[in-house]
């Protein structure tokens, strides 16, 4: 029998970059709220610029829970699902400590694909096969939240468009604000000013991206010191913004706020009323019951979805809050694969870059561009950034040039080992019948859970855009003196990814969707879902600014009507 | 770069013939010439003496064992690794970098998941080696090498796990790994990886200069782990060790 522990008012499961933002709203408004962490604490001291460490040995995430529940993963139904790797990490902070921490608004488009596109070019321009919805949140509503987050976590970035203001040095296509960043962009380099340049010449509107990075002194952080070794590392100097530096320490210190690390929870307890009452959680040889008057489910996409699974009781028999069926449902992987890659004809001075450092063209994402002549809805954000390694430079593309080793090729990467780069392409994906989350029926954890299927694959409308993109890419390199372009495929199964929607989705119609508009559940009304999970539509940029809104806007909700919810 | 390496031209030629001699004599002093069989003990003892030579200028590796590989299975990995990053006239290779250490050391570690791999391939190679060419794989001149190497990559070698593209795409990844990664972990050593494509090293702050500079800048040659903030142990902070021979 688990252990019963003193009863608190909000469970948060998972402190990562949704739980560790809807902390701070709950715990400033009075509230005790209990973290539960699957992960530690990790120091700047943890994150030593080592690619190999980042890399190969994949530290933390290889020794942690996600590892050992990897998602098994297939195209479609009749295949074999195959587990790979689980791409999130487990910490107080979660993947915002290691992040690449690009920390972008979707725009406003991306809320209401179905009626703009039905307004602008005909219902039939969706996709027939897809379970795409407009969200029931517009981006005017989001706004004010994702300010917020911007200033609460702190966000460098140019805005584009403030108050109906156009700054063509920012996005020019990005909904409207009411403010500027709390901080100006990260720095421009070389190459950047090489890619801006030439994306000027083409008539477009490069800037540079927002970050979840400090550009200067910000609420005691000191700003980016520009090593460069963000992409699955943490910041030796606290200036990437993970919750675990920002949000989490200021809800700790209101002393409303207890995280327990290294703890799994296995189980959301309903009562017969289809109310929850807590979660059980087994930490190290020890079941504990925690008892709450609100639960906050704020895994990963994968586990949020898979806890719900799991969590059968007499009022839920095929899991919580799935009596209509929907949980694992309008599952999308983001379409961010696909890549252009180029080669230049000399150094680009990209040895202490970042994956946040780069610039941005939205000329081609999301309805920017008149679609009427085009097979698809949608678009793709083109991004190049600095970033560059040593043991990934020598694994580079050789352009059919040389064979990939012995003396030619040693020769070929002495010369170019700093002369190629690689686009960053995030394409508008859709949810469509047949692309779902279940439990594995074979495969299972250590513990004898089963692990969490994904069936799913991109559609006719992802390959176009990612086909066009690629276009518009190596349009871009060429005009920046690109000498040889290669690209890559264009993409099929949706895999395990740090880019994974819906299984949760939001929406009004309890019968297509988990949560309602303020991310609580249709089914029981105390229990909260942050995270992607609830996102209907990915948009053609990073989730974690808008998960985080999200989760901002769901726990003041609570704080605001506590009576009601708790009832 | 390629004046670094002191020993560049004894490679050179050992590579050009199918025994070279100072080897010759090597093995010879260390007694397994002709032996039927090898004492794991002798054999570490080759490596180790390999190793020296290969880092005359620096300090020497004391105390060092192979953690997973065989004596043989280590010395065919370091002409395999020689081929496909060799030391020849543009500068030193995967040889001075000490991949095959790296790789020895990460099989037993975040690699060890593929070491049925690496011995079931490794012995399917040498027995193609000795059918085809009557010696080991390790024993060839460098043009026959090439060639069954070539072999592995277009899958004309059986046996090799899980297949020879696969096995050739592996090694090929973890001979780069054992280049170019941290000296912490046993590889690139003497930090040759990174001049080698003029990586001008880890820096804890990089400024706009720093930047503009680009390969001309000056490489650091640090460690990750030179750093105190890194230290794997709290007692480790005192010793301001260098890196290169710590455990992976």
């Amino acid at each position: 029998m688990p252990r019963n522990l003193p009863k608190t008012d909000v469970v948060i499961v998972g402190m990562g970059a949704a739980g560790g933002v809807a902390a701070l709203p709950l715990t400033n408004a009075g509230l005790k709220v209990t973290g539960i962490e699957a992960g530690g604490w990790l120091s700047p001291r943890d994150f030593a610029p080592d690619e190999l460490r980042n890399g190969a040995r994949n530290w933390p995430q290889s020794v942690q829970k996600a590892a050992t529940e990897a998602p098994t993963v297939r195209a479609t139904s009749d295949e074999k699902a195959v587990q790979g790797g689980h791409p999130m990490m487990n910490a107080v902070g979660g993947t915002s400590m290691h992040y690449w921490a690009q920390s972008w608004r979707l725009n406003p488009w991306d809320f209401e694909v179905v009626s703009a596109t039905r307004e602008r070019y005909g219902a039939d321009r969706i996709p027939a096969d897809s379970t795409v919805e407009d969200w029931p949140v517009g981006y005017e509503e989001l706004e004010p939240y994702y300010e917020k987050v911007e200033y609460a976590v702190g966000i460098s970035g140019q805005a584009g468009n403030v108050k109906g203001r156009i700054n063509t040095s920012g996005n020019i296509f990005e909904g409207e604000r009411q403010n500027e960043y709390p901080m100006r962009p990260l720095r421009a380099s070389p190459f950047t000013d090489l890619m801006s340049e030439a994306a000027r010449n083409l008539d477009w509107n490069p800037f540079q991206g927002p970050a979840a990075i400090t550009s200067e002194l910000y609420d005691g952080r000191p700003p980016c010191q520009y090593h460069g070794f963000c992409n699955k590392g943490g910041c030796h100097v606290q200036a990437k913004s993970s919750t675990a530096f920002t949000t989490i320490p200021k809800s700790v210190d209101s002393g409303n706020l207890d995280i327990v690390t290294y703890a799994r929870v296995t189980n959301v307890v309903t009562d017969n009323n289809g109310k929850v009452t807590g979660v059980d959680y087994v930490r190290g040889n020890e079941t504990f019951f925690q008892p709450a008057d609100v639960v906050l489910i704020a895994s990963y996409a994968y586990e949020n979805v898979r806890l719900l699974q799991l969590s059968k009781s007499r009022a839920f028999p095929n899991g919580l809050s799935n009596n209509a069926g929907q949980v694992g449902k309008h599952y999308l992987s983001h379409h961010q694969g696909s890549p252009v890659i180029a080669l230049f004809p000399r150094d680009l001075h990209n040895w202490y870059g970042l994956p946040a450092q780069g610039v941005a063209i939205d000329d081609w994402a999301d309805d920017n561009f008149d679609h009427s002549d085009l097979d698809f809805i949608g678009g793709a954000n083109l991004w190049v950034h600095t970033d560059r390694k040593p043991m990934s430079a020598a694994k580079m593309g050789t352009f059919g040039k040389v064979r990939n080793w012995g003396s030619k090729w040693k020769k070929f990467i002495m010369e170019n080992a700093d002369r190629s780069n690689v686009a960053y392409i995030q394409k508008t994906t859709l949810p469509y019948e047949g692309n779902y989350l279940d439990l594995d029926p074979t495969v299972k954890d250590p513990m004898g859970f089963p692990v969490t299927r994904i069936t799913a694959r991109y559609r006719e409308n992802e390959l176009r855009i990612a086909e066009f993109s690629q276009d518009k890419m190596e349009e871009w390199y060429r005009a920046a003196g690109a000498i040889e372009i290669q690209r890559t495929g264009l993409g099929n199964a949706m895999g395990a990814t740090t880019h994974a929607y819906g299984g949760t989705r939001m929406g009004n119609n309890s019968e297509t969707n988990v949560v309602d508009r303020w991310g609580f559940s249709h089914e029981a009304p105390n229990l909260g879902i942050l995270g992607a999970s609830v996102m209907g539509t990915s948009g053609a940029r990073n989730p974690t600014l808008t998960v985080q809104a999200l989760s901002w806007r769901t726990a003041e909700h609570l704080a605001n009507n506590w009576r009601s919810i708790v009832g | 770069m390629a004046g670094k390496n002191p020993n560049k031209n004894n490679k050179k030629q050992e590579s050009e013939q199918p025994l070279d001699p100072s080897r010759r004599n090597l093995l010879k002093s260390a007694g397994i010439v002709g032996a039927a069989a090898v004492g794991s003990g002798a054999a570490s003892n080759v490596i180790a003496q390999d190793s020296m030579r290969a880092n005359s200028a620096s300090s020497p590796i004391t105390r060092e064992a192979l953690e997973v590989l065989t004596a043989e299975e280590a010395e065919t990995l370091e002409a395999i690794c020689d081929c496909l990053i060799p030391s020849d006239e543009n500068g030193p290779g995967a040889y001075e970098a000490r991949a095959v250490h790296y790789i020895d050391r990460s099989l037993a570690s975040h690699n060890k998941g593929v070491r049925e791999n690496y011995m079931v391939s490794l012995e399917a190679i040498n027995n193609y080696s000795k059918q085809t060419r009557g010696e080991p794989f390790y024993r060839l001149i460098k043009d026959y090498q090439n060639s069954i190497l070539s072999g592995v990559q277009t899958n004309k070698v059986p046996g090799c796990a899980p297949s020879g593209s696969g096995f050739f795409s592996m090694v090929r990844s973890h001979t780069i790994d054992g280049t170019f990664c941290d000296p912490y972990y046993g590889g690139n050593q003497n930090f040759v990886g990174w001049d080698m494509i003029r990586y001008p090293g880890i820096r804890l702050s990089a400024s706009e200069t720093d930047v503009a500079q680009g390969a001309a800048l000056e490489p650091n040659h640090q460690s990750a782990y030179d750093h105190e903030t890194y230290t794997k142990m709290a007692s480790n902070m005192a010793m301001n060790r260098r890196g290169g021979n710590s455990n992976a």
